[in-house]
């Protein structure tokens, strides 16, 4: 009898097929009973990948939980789309407290659940990366290396959006952003700055890091559930393209997204105690070309006469992270 | 039970008998001793059911309150000093939040240039950010604050500050009364939040608001603190009851009934007053004293009453609000409309400048004899300010001016108080 392979994802896309999965291992979003945790009516703008990667975290976190969960959220974006009085969004117990103090906040919320006995209820943390990255640093990382029973979720849309996109230190090279001008001899954001988050949070040798992306949101969830199911302080980095802020079209999020990971500008990875256990290999490559191109913040790299040393300058990071983090396949 | 004890174990003490459920500590002289104490009860388990958290810095100390609150916990920290900067917008959103979070403060100057000693800058750059702000006059009065404190905060969910002299009262060891666990169990009813994180009933907080309901929600916290203006002698009276003895309260005055001269102020200072109140009135002169428990809420009434009948107030002010003179003096030039008296401001102790009782008691008597300006610095060096003065002059490039004064004083030991 012959065999043939059964391919798990649609030609073109590599979406796997939800009717091609086994009930148990179908999507959160393709449960008839999803929680809808950040529901519909929200403010956010078209095409946004942070309220993508919120709802699909969210409900995920939801559903590992039996809906026994509650979120402290940074000052951004996600809190101030979600939940202008009277007209939350949130299905979940939800605080916003300040700019940079969400992980402080959850770990306090961490601490009376505990102190109360209530071994069930899980607590989130959750911001962009202006919230994570820069002003809430210090406290994600006082929750990490307390261990503190909080997962964090940084929305990484790459720039500080809600108040009008300027740089953060997750702000790619040559990106511009109001803070960091496509003017003068080196537009946009310098080369050899910024931080990798990631990698500090494995500093910190927690239990459970992750990265992950909206293109590829069928991990995101599985990453989400898995870290739900840890005690301790657990992080994961979702990249998120943001159309008004990157200048890409709201059509093309998950392809903006997708690009990001297929160049190798985003590896998804995750690491256990601080030791890379798993990274996502990259299919099809595609040079750094084809995503920025998708973008008005890399415009200036690609006037009448090309900017074919920055472009270089950029594939080699991309080049760099595939080697470093094993993402060829 | 009567205990000779240092201030700040009397009030880590007293803070165990209220059964915290998180306490979130960050060292900064003075207020350590308070958590360690804390701290140590937890570890050894003679404080049950309670979360101790060595935090990363003042601003997720309170910020770890604000969680742990808002998910139904009785929550603790203390701070001083540069703390409460450090802290400052997670200060006004406790309040904004309405979590009733109580709070030591360890009073202490804030720097440039850096001083441990005590005044009253660091609870006074918080003062409107809508927190309780209970001072305290003595050791045995900061510990009973801190039980009505956590009544007072979770009757109105609203956060309580209690503001101890850092040092004077903080590293003194006194005879304190510590209550019984029972006495605190009868007085403090266990935390039922107006609002609560819960996986059952899911809410937002903190959400934003515009300017449709916005002065609405800051006018009901002025209300709050409205209504604390009558529960603090309330909770103060029955605190009597159960206790039998007088703490806390908004006010309380001293020989005012027919003072000519009444000097007011907040803390410890108060024990140096009224020794000073004593030998004057040994010497037949009419002076009082009124010392403000309550800060904020401001009792306006209640001191009016107290200076109705005088002919001159004399505020004594730890902090020095630059540019203007002194925060105290502002409260009770309020609450002398209506009445005509002589107001007069004295910026005193700043960074720990020992306040003498011969201090006071010339400045009351120069203030009778109608010499005292309405800005006055007790025991300020005029020579040393001079000399600097005429420094900045006669040279561009005077270099640090702490030092520069510093170098002139030669050694520093004898001005410490």
């Amino acid at each position: 009898m012959s065999v043939q392979d059964v391919k798990f994802y649609q030609t073109g896309t590599f979406t796997v097929g939800n009717r091609l999965l086994l009930e148990t291992e179908r999507a959160v979003q393709a449960n008839m009973r999803r929680t809808n945790s950040l529901n519909s009516g929200h403010r956010a703008c078209q095409g946004c990948g942070e309220a993508l990667g919120a709802r699909y975290a969210i409900d995920a976190a939801m559903y590992a939980t039996g809906n026994r969960v509650m979120a402290a959220n940074a000052t951004g974006c996600l809190e101030v789309f979600s939940t202008p009085y009277p007209e939350t969004s949130w299905q979940i117990p939800w605080i916003h407290s300040l700019f940079g103090n969400a992980a402080a906040v959850a770990s306090g919320m961490a601490a009376a659940m505990r102190v109360k006995g209530r071994k069930d209820v899980r607590v989130i943390a959750q911001g962009g990366d202006g919230g994570t990255t820069d002003i809430g640093f210090g406290c994600l990382s006082g929750m990490f290396e307390r261990n503190d029973d909080v997962l964090y979720i940084c929305y990484d849309n790459e720039a500080y959006m809600n108040t009008g996109v300027q740089r953060s230190s997750a702000t790619p090279p040559a990106a511009r952003t109001a803070t960091t001008m496509a003017v003068g001899k080196h537009p946009g954001n310098v080369f050899g700055t910024g931080k990798n988050v990631p990698l500090i949070a494995m500093a910190h040798h927690i239990p459970f890091v992750a990265t992950a992306s909206v293109a590829n949101l069928h991990d995101l969830e599985d990453k989400v559930t898995r870290a739900m199911a840890i005690e301790g302080a657990r992080y994961i980095h979702i990249h998120v393209p943001c159309p008004l802020g990157w200048g890409s079209a709201p059509a093309d999020t998950i392809k903006v997204a997708r690009m990001a990971v297929e160049s190798g500008l985003f590896p998804v990875f995750e690491a256990e105690y601080g030791e890379i256990t798993a990274r996502q290999t990259i299919r099809r490559r595609v040079p750094v070309e084809e995503y920025l191109k998708l973008q008005r913040r890399f415009a200036h790299l690609f006037g009448k006469t090309p900017d074919l040393v920055t472009i270089a300058h950029i594939q080699a990071t991309a080049d760099r992270n595939i080697r470093v983090f094993g993402l060829a396949p | 039970m009567l205990k000779q004890i240092e201030g700040s174990q009397a009030i880590a003490q007293a803070i165990a008998l209220c059964r915290p459920e998180v306490i979130c500590a960050y060292p900064i002289t003075p207020q350590t001793h308070i958590v360690e104490g804390l701290g140590e009860m937890v570890k050894d388990g003679s404080l049950e059911n309670c979360e101790f958290i060595n935090v990363e810095s003042e601003f997720a100390a309170l910020s770890v309150a604000i969680g742990s609150s808002a998910a139904g916990a009785r929550s603790y920290t203390a701070t001083a000093s540069q703390g409460i900067l450090y802290m400052a917008e997670a200060v006004y959103n406790a309040a904004g939040l309405g979590l009733p979070i109580v709070m030591t403060i360890g009073n202490r100057a804030i720097g440039a240039p850096i001083n441990i000693w005590n005044d009253h800058s660091d609870s006074m750059a918080l003062r409107d950010a809508g927190w309780i702000q209970l001072y305290a006059e003595t050791n045995q009065e900061a510990a009973d604050l801190h039980i009505q404190a956590f009544r007072l905060a979770e009757e109105l969910s609203c956060p309580v500050m209690v503001c101890v002299d850092g040092f004077i009262l903080t590293h003194a060891y006194e005879r304190i009364d510590i209550p019984t666990q029972k006495q605190v169990d009868d007085y403090l009813p266990p935390f039922v939040p107006v609002q609560i994180l819960d996986v059952d009933d899911p809410v937002s907080m903190g959400a934003m608001v515009g300017p449709e309901a916005f002065m609405e929600v800051r006018y009901l916290q002025h209300h709050k603190q409205q209504r604390a203006l009558a529960l603090i002698p309330a909770l103060a009276k029955e605190f009597r009851e159960r206790f039998g003895r007088d703490s806390g309260g908004l006010l309380r005055t001293y020989h005012c009934e027919d003072a000519e001269t009444i000097i007011v102020a907040l803390g410890s200072v108060n024990g140096t007053i009224k020794e000073a109140v004593d030998e004057m009135r040994a010497a037949g002169k009419r002076v009082g004293s009124l010392s403000i428990c309550s800060f904020r809420p401001f009792p306006l009434d209640e001191v009016r009453d107290a200076l109705r009948r005088a002919r001159r107030v004399v505020v004594l002010e730890k902090s020095l609000a630059v540019g203007i003179g002194g925060m105290l003096s502002e409260g009770v030039r309020n609450a002398l409309s209506g009445i005509s008296l002589k107001g007069h401001t004295v910026i005193a102790g700043l960074g720990g400048r020992a306040i003498t009782q011969k201090a006071l008691v010339d400045l009351l008597d120069s203030a009778a004899r109608g010499e005292l300006a309405h800005l006055n610095f007790l025991d300020l060096r005029w020579d040393v300010v001079k000399r600097e003065i005429n420094r900045e002059q006669a040279v561009r490039r005077t270099g640090p001016l702490a030092e520069n004064i510093l170098r002139d004083l030669g050694t520093v030991a004898d001005r410490i108080g």
